[in-house]
């Protein structure tokens, strides 16, 4: 089946029927081994066993920022390429994102408190992760509000393009501004800072997390185009009756 | 660092981790299930899209009366 098939609702849900239980499958096996590993790597010399919550805090950060980029390039789709399932990816998308998002700060909130003696700070990297969240809840919000599916999509389309503006601020906020947050550690000019026995383990389980996200993606996508053929059936058969 | 002290908050951060993930579980599972009970339900009643197979039904019939 080739890529553009995908367009046509009918042939994505029965790509997704088949995809979505060896997606689930595989991510499964992926988690497993993931906090296996995690379980296993040493406590950090400074740090020592709180390290444990990075492995969750960190793919959150990343999967609450990667919804937000399938949902800005999705916006594309509905505004430039006005491709058919854009619009349901970008509406799939936003509650997976927000809730990464969400246990990004709970676990970091949790992290914070034993490191640096506090659960929250105003600080930029804090504050612009919160902004994500509530750009999430806004979407989310618009999507409920407007009725028409395509009028929804186009302001949610807007409102995600300019949300966007947010992304590369998360991302060096730590570098522009003064924070409590510590630097970037993992992706950085002159490689990263952690050894490699914890950095191991937290690829491990980023690689679980996308995989859980891209699964969850494909089962709420179909939820939707499920959701709009009810919709268009619902409104079929009020016109038959009146 | 004593693990022992602090280990109410890895357990904690672990907790929200299961609780967020489930609930996303819990959310796509229950919409796919609802979405697919109104389809079977309007299917059922002969509610059908102009691609799907023609079937019959008081819905579909008044349909066909009326054009």
């Amino acid at each position: 089946m080739a890529i553009a098939d995908l367009a046509n609702p009918t042939r994505f849900l029965k790509f997704a029927n088949r995809t979505i239980p060896w997606l689930g499958g595989l991510t499964v096996l992926v988690f497993a081994y993931g906090i296996d590993q995690a379980m296993l790597a040493p406590d950090d010399y400074q740090q020592g066993a709180t390290v444990k919550i990075m492995f969750l805090h960190v793919p959150s950060a990343w999967l609450g920022m990667l919804g937000w980029g399938v949902m800005s390039v999705a916006a594309l789709g509905t505004l430039v390429w006005r491709h058919p399932l854009a619009d349901v990816a970008a509406k799939a998308a936003a509650p997976i994102g927000a809730a990464f998002t969400l246990l990004c700060l709970v676990t970091g909130s949790l992290w914070g408190r034993p490191e640096w003696g506090t659960y929250w700070v105003w600080d930029a990297r804090l504050t612009s992760e919160l902004v994500l969240l509530l750009l999430y809840l806004g979407v989310i919000a618009l999507w409920r509000t407007v009725e028409d599916p395509s009028r929804a999509a186009r302001a949610a389309a807007i409102l995600t393009l300019v949300g966007a503006i947010d992304l590369p601020i998360i991302k060096f906020s730590v570098d522009w501004w003064n924070t409590l947050h510590q630097g970037a550690s993992v992706f950085r000019v002159g490689g990263s800072t952690i050894d490699s026995s914890i950095l191991v383990p937290l690829f491990i389980m980023a690689a679980a997390f996308t995989l859980l996200f891209f699964t969850l993606h494909l089962a709420a996508m179909r939820n939707e185009i499920l959701r709009r053929r009810v919709r268009t059936l619902r409104l079929m058969q009020a016109s038959a009756v009146s | 660092m004593n693990a022992v002290n602090h280990m109410g908050f890895i357990v904690a951060s672990y907790g929200a981790a299961v609780a967020v993930v489930g609930a996303l579980i819990a959310w796509v599972s229950v919409d796919y299930h609802t979405q697919r009970l109104r389809l079977a339900d309007l299917e059922m009643r002969g509610v059908t899209r102009r691609s799907a197979p023609a079937q019959s039904g008081p819905a579909v019939e008044q349909a066909k009366e009326k054009a």
